[in-house]
């Protein structure tokens, strides 16, 4: 009778296990986005969302993915990293397996620790600090966006390479994105043998003039000037230059890469070489993705927008070939597996940067930027 | 390092210097005669260069010459920027005249950002292009790597309308009455010197020589927007501080060692710390002489 008893109560209990995991395999896949849905960076977050919640309509109308629904858990962390952690947490409790965010740097770096922990895979599709994928410390961290430096790295390369000038003078406006941007020329000139930094200076923004920086670069005998800063005090220095006569090659990054450059430097910004983000209007997939959300909002979209849609892409897809959504397995899909999204064909490195998305260089001809391939 | 790079910095200072000159040339001659810091006078500077943006893109489809078109434009500058000058003595001081100094100083602030956003609004909160109106003279070609036909034009143009200015102030009975109205104004209306009619005239020269200034630096650096006032106005009021404020040869004197400080500060040491020379060599004037290089010392102040 004993005997009964307990075989009755092993079978009573093994229903439950069977039908708890049924039931756990039949649900929605639950996929995090985190990100500012309030506050003063609301702005950045919610194209994400937007994105996330448009990818996932399309996959789930297709039938979803290994037979099952996805569902979006959006959580809000107001872009700070003491919110992050508890938003992190929110969505672990949750039960997500993956997470498409944060947002903000500081906020992503705050909520990856947890994330980590529970076996998680993030892609971040803003995300630019350096450290997050270069550091090495969160191995679940993905994004598709370039990096800080990233831009620096194009510029250098190809002063170096393309254009084969090595005696090199770094400016900057003393901003932060001007001078985090010289800064990290900087480093990638001095580890290369091949250059010479001859100058290293920042400029006052707004000054009536600069020919002193002017006469300091022509006597430091650079052949090329990297700037890092924006296009007013740029058009200022291109065209002081061009004045005296000086046939110095003037390169910059995207702060410059911008029409009122041109319309402000006129027929001295001609020749001159900007990076800027890879030009993916003529993607397909952006063009689809960009209607459907006028379709669906009725407003062209915000911010990382078409890089919140690749990383949800991304991150359905490992789901999809890696058959589940064991940890291990999502992550070396996500590394492995070439995925088609609005910013091209894409699968990311081993630190967790996307291969293939960056940056670019252009190059003012007859009056327009004009991508150098 | 070399001679030639000394020379060019030097020019350069120069340069930099005759254009504080012109604008601190305003502030100067209105703080002599009325103790007021007139701080709306960058945007008066920036209108200045506005106008003559304006004048100049119309009269550049007549295709006239561009030398032509730079005068043109420069005088209507000068009338314009000259009415707006009147305008604000009128509408925002002369009714404060026997108010305490902080009312008119605070009345100056407010005429500053009525300008500014009154530019922002009517114009446009971008950089314009500003056309190259000074062509490069053929004669400078031996030196052109030095010294550039724009900063040429710079300093032939500021040493002219210095000279003119020293006539106007020694040799005329406008200059007399001015020079009387700023030693004591009381005593020089007791005199019969009609002073509201003397302050207009000198908002009006201070104002001229202001558009003047920013005709010529938008020629120079081939772009303005509603900003390029204040930051131009802080460094030559600077200027006419160092210089001994409500001095004129004084004014001119601190431009042009503010104008070299700075360039020999970047050229010799760093770009980085550019305005930190400049109020470093500041400091040190005032604390050995706190009224300023050419100033007059006086003694009762509160």
């Amino acid at each position: 009778m004993k005997k009964a008893i307990i075989i009755a109560l092993v079978l009573v209990l093994s229903v439950f296990v069977i039908t708890g995991c049924a039931k756990k395999n039949a649900g929605p896949i639950k996929i995090g986005v985190a990100g500012p849905q309030s506050g003063d960076l609301a702005s950045y977050g919610i194209p994400t969302a937007k994105a996330a919640q448009i990818v996932v309509d399309e996959v789930n109308a297709a039938g979803g993915v290994l037979g099952r629904q996805i569902e979006l858990v959006v959580e809000d962390d107001v872009c700070k990293p003491e919110v992050a952690t508890n938003t992190a947490s929110k969505l672990v409790g949750e039960g997500v397996v993956g997470v498409i965010g944060h947002i903000c740097s500081g906020a992503t770096k705050a909520a990856m620790g947890t994330y980590n922990e529970s076996k998680i895979p993030a892609i971040s599709p803003s995300a630019t600090n350096p450290a997050l994928t270069q550091s090495g410390d969160y191995p679940n961290f993905f994004r598709t966006i370039a990096s800080d430096d990233a831009q620096a790295r194009t510029e250098v390369d190809f002063v170096l390479d393309t254009l084969g000038l090595t005696k090199i003078a770094v400016l900057h406006d003393k901003g932060d994105y001007g001078k985090g941007l010289a800064e990290f020329a900087k480093s990638f000139l001095e580890a290369d043998s091949r250059a010479e930094v001859v100058l290293f200076e920042g400029i006052t923004p707004g000054a009536v003039d600069y020919s002193a920086v002017i006469n300091k670069i022509k006597s430091s005998g650079a052949q090329a000037v990297i700037f890092g800063g924006y296009h007013p005090e740029a058009s200022k220095i291109v065209g002081q230059m061009k004045k005296r006569k000086m046939d110095v090659v003037f390169v910059s990054d995207d702060g410059v890469k911008d029409d009122t450059f041109i319309k402000v430097a006129g027929e001295y910004a001609e020749g001159v070489y900007a990076s800027g983000p890879k030009d993916t209007a003529a993607n397909p997939l952006a063009k689809k993705y960009e209607k459907a959300h006028q379709d669906k909002f009725g407003e062209d979209p915000g911010p990382f927008y078409q890089n919140a849609v690749a990383a949800t892409l991304a991150m359905i897809n490992a789901i999809k070939v890696a058959g589940s959504t064991d940890y291990d397995a999502v992550t070396n899909a996500l590394r492995t597996s070439l995925v088609d999204t609005p910013l091209g064909k894409i699968k990311f490195d081993d630190r967790g940067d996307a291969i293939g998305v960056g940056f670019a260089m252009y190059q003012v001809q007859n009056g327009v930027y004009v991508e150098l391939k | 390092m070399d001679l030639s790079y000394f020379f060019e910095l030097f020019l350069g200072g120069m340069t930099r210097g005759s254009i504080y000159a012109l604008i601190a040339l305003g502030y100067t001659m209105v703080y002599g005669i009325i103790k007021l810091i007139n701080f709306a006078h960058g945007e008066i500077y920036m209108i200045g260069a506005f106008t003559a943006l304006i004048i100049s893109s119309v009269l550049g489809f007549t295709g006239m010459n561009s030398i032509l078109i730079l005068v043109i434009s420069g005088v209507l500058a000068i009338f314009f920027s000259a009415a707006y000058g009147a305008t604000m003595e009128k509408i925002a001081y002369k009714p404060l005249r026997q108010a305490p100094r902080l009312s008119a100083l605070i009345s100056a602030i407010g005429m500053s950002m009525f300008l500014q956003n009154y530019v922002l609004l009517a114009q446009t909160p971008d950089f314009l292009p500003f056309p190259a109106l000074i062509p490069d003279f053929k004669f400078l070609k031996p030196i052109e790597k030095i010294l550039s036909s724009t900063q040429l034009v710079i300093l032939v143009t500021t040493a002219v309308v210095m000279i003119l200015l020293t006539i106007l102030i020694k040799f005329t009975r406008t200059g007399k009455a001015m020079r009387a109205t700023s030693q004591d104004a009381k005593m020089a209306q007791l005199l019969g010197i009609n002073i509201n009619r003397v302050i207009t005239i000198t908002f009006i020269i201070g104002s001229a020589t202001a558009a003047i200034g920013g005709v010529l630096i938008s020629s120079h650096t081939g772009q303005l927007n509603y900003y390029i006032g204040f930051i131009a106005g802080i460094k030559a009021f600077v200027a006419a501080v160092l210089g001994g404020i409500g001095s004129i040869p004084g004014a001119v004197l601190g431009s042009f060692v503010l104008g070299w400080t700075e360039s020999f500060g970047t050229g010799y040491v760093s770009s980085d710390y550019e305005d930190v020379f400049a109020f470093i060599f500041l400091l040190i004037i005032l604390i050995f002489r706190p009224s300023g290089i050419l100033g007059r010392s006086q003694n009762d102040k509160v």
